[in-house]
Order: C-alpha cells, then structure tokens, then sequence
C-alpha cells in the first residue's frame, strides 16, 4: 500500500528525517512512537505530503507521490488524516464538515453525501449532533467528528497524527474506541501515539523513531517485551 | 453674529438630494474594494512571487500618495492619455475603489494570515482545490475576524468621498458649499453636511454591529 525509501526531510539546516524506508501493507494498523523531536509526526505529514520531502520516495498504491507530475489531490483524496487539533471546520455544521469535502472534491450528490455523513455519525456514537456547531462539541466528540469526516472520502488508508494528545483524559477511550473499531474493520493506518496500551493492543507493528531515524521495527508483543535498541529501552524505561 | 438654521430651511431638500449620489460613488467603489482587496490579499499570500509583488507594489502606490491627487490624475490624467472623457462620476468610483482595494487588501490578507493553519492543512489532507478552499474555508473565517476593521474602511470611504467636490460632483458636501454661497450661511449649511455625514457614520456603524452580531449568533 505504501512504500517509503530514503525519506529525508530538512527544515532549514536542521534535519528532522534522515533516511527512513519502509513498507505499510493493506489492513495493517501501524503504531509510529518515539520520544517528542524524534520526527514521528514529520514522517506522517510527507505521506500526504502535508510537508515536502527534501529527498527520497514515497509511493501510495501505483502513485508516486513525490514524483512532482503526480496530482497531489488525487493521493489526498485516497488517504485520510486526523490531526491533533482536529482541525473542523468552525462555521460549518457537523454535517456540513462531512459531506463538504465528498460533495466537492467527489461531485457526490447532496443527498447521497448526507446519508454517507449519517450512517458514519451513527458510527461514531454522534448521530444526533449533525446539526450541531463543532464549537458546541466536547474535544472528544470533535476528534470523532473529525474521524468521520475523513471516512467520508472512502480513503483507501488514514493517517493519525497524535489523536488523543489534545484531548482531556477521560475523553481519550471514546476516541481510541473508534480507531480500534477502524482497525478490526480492516483499514490500513499509521498511526502516531503516545498511547503505548493502545499500541500494544491494536498495532500489527510498531515503528520506534529516533533523532530522525527508524530504529526499531517490529510487532507489539517483541518490541514491549524485548526492544533490541538501547535507544528503545531507554525511551520504555521513561514512560512506562 | 449668530446661527440661523431658518436662512437655510429652503434648502434643505437640495442638500439631501446629495445622500444619493454620495451613497451611489462609495457602494460601488465599496463593492469594488472589496473584490480587488480579496483578489490582491489572495496575490500576496499565493506561491507566484511575480503576482504577490505585483500586488505588493499596487498597494504602496494607493497607500502612499494622496487620494485626492488619485481622483485628480485619472479625472484630468485619463482624458490626457487616453483622448477619452471620463465622467466625473466615473472617474470618482474608479478612484475610491482602487484606492480602498489598498487599503482592503492589507485587511483581508491580515484576516486570512490569522485563521488556523490547521483549516489550511483539513482542506489539504481532504484534497479540496486551493480556489475552493479559500472561499468556503478560509475567507468565510477571515471575514467574520475582519468585520470591524472592514467596517472601519467603508466609514472612512463616506467620509473621504467628500473630496469628489473637487471634481464637480453634486455630492453633500459640494450641494452644502453652494447654499452657502447663495444664501451667505456657509457656517450653517457647512455644520449641517457635517450632521448628514454624521448621521450616515452612525447608521453604518449600527449595520456593522447588527452583522457582526448576527454571525456571531451561528457559533
């Protein structure tokens, strides 16, 4: 689904990705952690290119996304993204914020948009805040939201960049609820956490980053049990 | 010596005959503004530097030279190039809406430059064209921020339209200059157009606060 080589990324002299390569296969849930500086996030942000690579490829399916001839729209539409700040539209509905993007990117039917954004709603537990204001909505209920409004693209694969950091504590589970229901359904994701039960639990594979490198890559079970890196024992000894 | 608003009753009706052509030169040049704000503010923010120094460029013209010596040049400057008359009226409008395009564009890239990067990067992430993000994304934000300073702009513009006195047009101001040259009250007919611009301020500015209130109300 995803092929990754060499990817580097510079922001003026300080470079944040040195040289990551690797696969993300159909179905899989991928869980990127790493200590804050460590350009997990960076890394995420260059498979829709959110940011511009410096150098290196990066493929999504048959497109080449950093070939400069490819439609950038066309892999946006394929892949989906929620941000930390969830990032909804203020002066649209909850409804609105869904079908907006099908509706004008897809030239979908209203009708059709509106029975997509209500059947993804119910999904999310929020079927009866679809005429409310995003402003109106509890962080937790905005990050669903958000993950609906991005299912609503039918992407082939989603992309989370640090979901849960923004949002008060007893509203992470509803939203790591959602992502996990998303995984069992079979949707590809690359997910980066700080969430490490969450990783352990839902993720095929973990991808440990370091000071711009992948140094670890591996299933859940091994790498919480027996990281090989001293880099990755450091980082579980601090946080777990 | 002493006021006397009577000597000036008569003429009233002709004074007020200048609301209209006052409200007509600054809504058209107002809607001009606007549009070729937005149009610039969009120029300067955009990836083609050639577009954004362009409008760079236009906007310390109009800011930096006087607006009545604008009106001037293109009501004299225009017919010298061009060998073409342009009405008074026209030659108004035209410098009114250039000039205020400046000083909007400055407003309106402030308001886009002040919405959430992250609505930049939602619409990108959900592959939403650049064109129309930025008119249901972005500008409906941008507006909504920018509303008080935009209403600032468009009082200025009633006030500034004064000035098309010079060029012959009927407006409050000039119709004011008149009676007072007929009647000799120039201190009472003057104080009045004063009170019409006064009141035309006010109930500009009361429309500002209704819509502000009003968008304010869908949060």
């Amino acid at each position: 689904m995803i092929k990754i080589q060499d990817l580097h990324k510079s922001f003026g002299k300080t470079e944040v990705l040195k040289g990551i390569s690797t696969t993300m296969n159909k179905g899989e849930t991928i869980a990127i952690i790493g200590p804050s500086g460590s350009g997990k996030s960076t890394f995420l942000r260059c498979i829709n290119l959110l940011e511009t690579p410096t150098n290196g490829q990066i493929w999504v399916g048959d497109q080449e996304v950093t070939n400069p001839k490819t439609d950038i729209s066309k892999v946006r539409e394929r892949v989906g993204m929620v941000f930390q700040s969830f990032n909804l539209f203020p002066h649209k509905t909850v409804l609105d914020n869904i079908t907006y993007a099908p509706i004008t990117v897809k030239g979908m039917a209203k009708k059709e948009a509106e029975d997509i954004g209500r059947e993804l709603l119910k999904k999310v537990g929020l079927a009866d805040k679809e005429q409310a204001s995003p402003k109106r909505l509890s962080g937790g209920q905005k990050q669903r939201v958000a993950i609906a409004r991005a299912l609503a693209m039918s992407p082939e694969m989603m992309l989370f960049d640090e979901p849960t950091s923004a949002l008060d504590p007893e509203m992470v589970k509803e939203v790591l609820e959602v992502i996990k229901s998303l995984a069992k359904s079979g949707m590809t994701m690359a997910i980066v956490t700080h969430e490490m039960g969450f990783a352990r639990e839902v993720a095929d594979r973990v991808l440990f980053l370091d000071g711009g490198k992948l140094i670890e890559d591996a299933p859940p079970a091994e790498f919480f049990s027996s990281p090989k890196s001293q880099r990755a024992r450091d980082f579980l000894e601090k946080i777990l | 010596m002493s006021l006397d608003f009577t000597q000036i009753t008569s003429s009233i009706p002709y004074i007020l005959q200048g609301i209209g052509v006052t409200l007509k030169i600054v809504g058209i040049a107002a809607l001009i503004g606007f549009f070729l704000g937005t149009l610039l503010a969009i120029c300067k923010i955009g990836k083609v530097k050639a577009l954004a120094w362009l409008a760079d460029i236009y906007t310390s013209i109009f800011r930096g030279t006087p607006l009545i010596l604008q009106l001037l040049l293109i009501y004299y400057g225009v017919p010298q190039l061009f060998g073409i008359q342009v009405e008074a009226y026209i030659a108004a409008i035209l410098a009114f809406g250039l000039n205020s395009g400046a000083y909007i564009s400055e407003i309106i890239r402030a308001g886009i430059l002040a919405v959430d990067r992250g609505q930049l990067e939602a619409s990108m992430a959900l592959g939403i064209p650049y064109g129309k993000m930025m008119k249901d994304i972005i500008l409906p934000q941008a507006v909504k921020n920018i509303l008080p300073a935009l209403v600032n702009e468009f009082i200025t513009l009633t006030k500034e339209s004064a000035i098309v006195t010079v060029i012959g047009i009927m407006d409050i101001m000039r119709r004011s200059y008149i009676v007072g040259g007929n009647t000799y009250r120039y201190f009472e007919s003057l104080i009045f157009a004063g009170f019409v611009y006064y009141i035309m301020v006010v109930v500009l500015t009361m429309l500002g606060k209704l819509i502000e209130k009003r968008m304010s109300r869908s949060d």
